[in-house]
């Protein structure tokens, strides 16, 4: 493999408060160079970055990959795809597959799958076995095949003492638990955020409360037991207060947001005409609920965003509100979103390196992940963004293989031009190519 | 006359007063045809619809049969325990082939809130919804509007107090915005568990005690209370619903001496509505099942009407 020279660029390293321009040589996979002037290596493969950002390859801790058991939605080569059309070189692939992802050989089926991949594959096993919230599934077995933690995500734990005992014994095997706050009796069927739009729609409501008096419980659970619990897809304003406090009180957590929940509220499935790609779960919430949110994510509330990608075949989502399943696709919109909210000035205090950090170095950490950074001695994981590069989102061009964003047509400035994996190139200018170690 | 400058009715929060008039107008004329001996006009000759029912109906879906037999249309019914909704088949995939053979309206009641919007964009044909989930019967405030209308001659100022589940009541959200518009004063009335989360977005008053809502009103409104609504816990039985917030004449004491008393239909009687009132002098339930077909007449006129080349 030849060595790779990026030059010119604006390096945004925020593990190490970098942020400056320099240049990076990469050799064997490995970040051997960053300073502000190199000399190139004549046999190198050059990058000219100059007027672009490079920084830690992008990753996300929430994605849905489907595979095994809904290929048709999307499969672990599609997603690894758009991945990297997104900017990302590594992702966490949620257990609720089919079947469940609670068994040793379910790690090693998707880490053998994702070898050769365009981005990384990092495997969350199921918490519980069959994802049935009853009995503990073989966490340290998983952990052992390579599991980066545990998450019955999609479904809550409906039993405390299953949490308990959970929290605990992860805490054993040093895994992080990863909680998807939602108490099914509040949930009740509901397919939007109750409040005002549900009512005037007639669709069936899911208060605030489902989520938060869930988070309220695990963060007492946790409590009482210890160990590191990471709360996914916070979406309200009262969530944001609870890990807030528990933060203050010196609770062991991390918490994330998606881009949705940030940009959008409960008034677009109104202003859409009932389109079934606002349906997500936790909902589009109030305008007050996001205002909260971005409070949280500035105040170090919420450690990192994560797409929740979760992708759904178009037919799926071509139906009547209520029949049509929740999730909204991510992977090749999450970074644009959010460098057009930078680029845009909106949010005072959200600058770039802001952002970078929620993408890389706090993901990582959350889930202990290597890379994250730049530093001499890091995999050779990267991202290159043009800043200034403007495009509309358009869902048929996705190498995903679903279309469900509510953002499709939107106006973005600020997108991804190359994604490196392991010193290898698998997105450039919007082309991805798969890692293939042999070539 | 005019035409109703729009596609599709899906509700009644997107109109005008200007096109309720319009529609309350026009009704009252198909009102005087249905009273001819010979109730046909060959106003829609050659013109096709389809009345499309994934929910049971009878008097809506009667009421739409005869106001397209008396304008002359051609049309086809399906229910959707008959058709293709029982062999899998999407609602898109449904109507876009019965679209082809020419249907040009469609008329959907279907159970999912929504759906008719979603309908309205998928198909050239106009949609009048008939009753979409828990969202709005646009046809069914239109003919109560113009029972009311028709008995006090206007519907300005009038005191209009609906009883029941507002909740899970698409009559009750298309009445709420319908009557506002054409600028009654609306309140509700029944146990909090039965009323929407956030009745502000209506603009409406909220009562838990029958008496105090009905106070100078000059129109009572009962809906149905569906009994899978005590099976999910929102009240403890149907005698205590009955006992607390049923519409009975000592209930009703304090309302305006020519007071309307009106119910959609099913009724369910001694439960939301005693038989006394029902069948009672100041009860225009029957009239409501008339109007039905006027106002539906009128729509079919206004969306149709006008000659397509």
């Amino acid at each position: 493999m030849k060595p790779l020279f990026i030059t010119g660029g604006r390096v945004v390293d925020p593990a190490r408060n970098f942020d400056d321009s320099a240049d990076i040589l990469i050799r064997e996979g490995v970040v051997e160079k960053l300073e502000k002037e190199l000399k190139q290596p004549p046999e190198a493969e050059v990058i000219d970055a100059a007027g672009l950002v490079v920084t830690p390859g992008l990753i996300d801790i929430h994605v849905h990959l489907r595979d095994p058991g809904q290929e048709y939605k999307e499969d672990i080569l599609s997603g690894t795809r758009a991945a990297a059309a997104g900017g990302f070189t590594a992702l966490a692939a949620m257990a609720n597959t089919d079947p469940a992802g609670d068994d040793p050989s379910m790690i090693r089926y998707i880490y053998e799958r994702a070898a050769n991949a365009a981005a990384k594959v990092y495997p969350l096993g199921a918490l519980t076995k069959g994802l049935e919230g009853k009995e503990m599934a073989e966490l340290g077995r998983m952990k052992s095949a390579g599991a980066v933690g545990f998450s019955d995500d999609g479904r809550p734990v409906v039993d405390g003492t299953i949490m308990r005992n959970a929290l605990q014994y992860a805490c054993g095997i040093d895994a992080p638990v990863i909680a998807h706050e939602e108490d099914s009796y509040l949930f009740a069927g509901g397919v939007m955020h109750e409040g005002s739009v549900s009512s005037v729609l007639g669709l069936k409501g899911i208060p605030s409360a489902a989520e938060e008096a869930m988070m309220a419980r695990d963060l007492l659970i946790l409590k009482l037991t210890g160990g590191s619990l990471h709360l996914a897809h916070v979406s309200t304003a009262g969530s944001v207060e609870l890990v807030r406090n528990a933060k203050a009180e010196g609770l062991q957590l991390t918490a994330e947001v998606t881009p949705h929940h940030l940009l959008l509220t409960d008034r677009l499935v109104k202003n859409s005409g009932y389109n079934t790609n606002t349906k997500v779960n936790p909902p589009l919430r109030t305008e007050y609920d996001r205002q909260a949110l971005w409070a949280g994510l500035l105040d170090g509330t919420i450690d990192a965003i994560a797409s929740d990608h979760a992708p759904h075949h178009p037919d799926d989502k071509d139906v009547e509100y209520d029949f049509a399943p929740f999730g909204i696709a991510g992977l090749e919109t999450t970074l644009p979103l959010m460098l057009d909210e930078v680029a845009s000035g909106r949010i005072k205090k959200f600058t770039l390196p802001l952002l970078v950090e929620k993408l890389t170095s706090a993901p990582a950490r959350i889930l202990d992940l290597p890379g994250g950074t730049l530093a001499p001695g890091s995999p050779a994981d990267l991202t290159i963004i043009d800043l200034n590069r403007e495009f509309i989102v358009n869902p048929e061009t996705w190498y995903s293989k679903s279309r469900n964003t509510p953002f499709a047509g939107k106006r973005l400035t600020g997108a991804p031009v190359y994604t490196i994996v392991g010193g290898r190139i698998t997105m450039k200018e919007g082309v991805v190519t798969e890692n293939e170690k042999g070539a | 006359m005019q035409t109703l400058r729009r596609k599709d009715i899906l509700g009644l929060e997107e109109m005008s007063a200007e096109e309720i008039n319009l529609i309350l107008e026009t009704a009252r004329s198909m009102r005087e045809i249905m009273q001819r001996k010979i109730k046909k006009v060959p106003v829609l000759r050659g013109r096709s619809v389809l009345n499309l029912f994934y929910e049971p109906s009878t008097r809506t879906k009667a009421s739409f049969e005869l106001a397209q037999k008396y304008m002359s249309s051609d049309s086809v019914s399906v229910a959707g325990t008959s058709s293709s909704l029982v062999k899998g088949e999407t609602l898109k995939d449904t109507v876009r082939n019965v679209e082809i053979m020419g249907i040009e309206c469609v008329i959907m009641r279907h159970p999912v809130s929504g759906s008719s919007h979603y309908l309205a964009r998928n198909v050239e044909a106009s949609v009048i919804n008939a009753g979409d989930g828990m969202h709005e019967h646009p046809t069914q405030g239109l003919l109560d509007m113009f029972t009311i209308w028709e008995k006090k001659g206007r519907l300005e100022e009038l005191k209009v107090a609906i009883v029941g589940d507002i909740r899970h009541s698409r009559v009750a959200r298309s009445n709420l915005w319908g009557l506002q518009k054409m600028g009654a004063e609306v309140v509700v009335a029944g146990p909090p568990t039965l009323m929407p989360p956030d009745l502000n977005a209506f603009g409406v008053k909220h009562f838990t005690v029958i008496e105090e809502a009905v106070d100078g009103a000059d129109v009572v409104m009962a809906l149905r209370l569906q009994k899978e609504r005590q099976e999910s816990g929102l009240f403890p039985s149907m005698r205590e619903y009955a006992e607390l917030y049923g519409l009975t004449p000592q209930r009703i004491t304090r309302t305006k001496e020519d007071l309307l008393i009106m119910h959609p239909g099913p009724m369910n009687r001694g439960i939301e509505i005693s038989s006394e009132l029902a069948d009672g002098p100041q009860s225009v339930v029957l009239e409501q099942a008339a109007s039905g077909v006027a106002v539906r007449m009128a729509l079919l006129y206004l969306l149709l009407g006008g000659t397509k080349e």
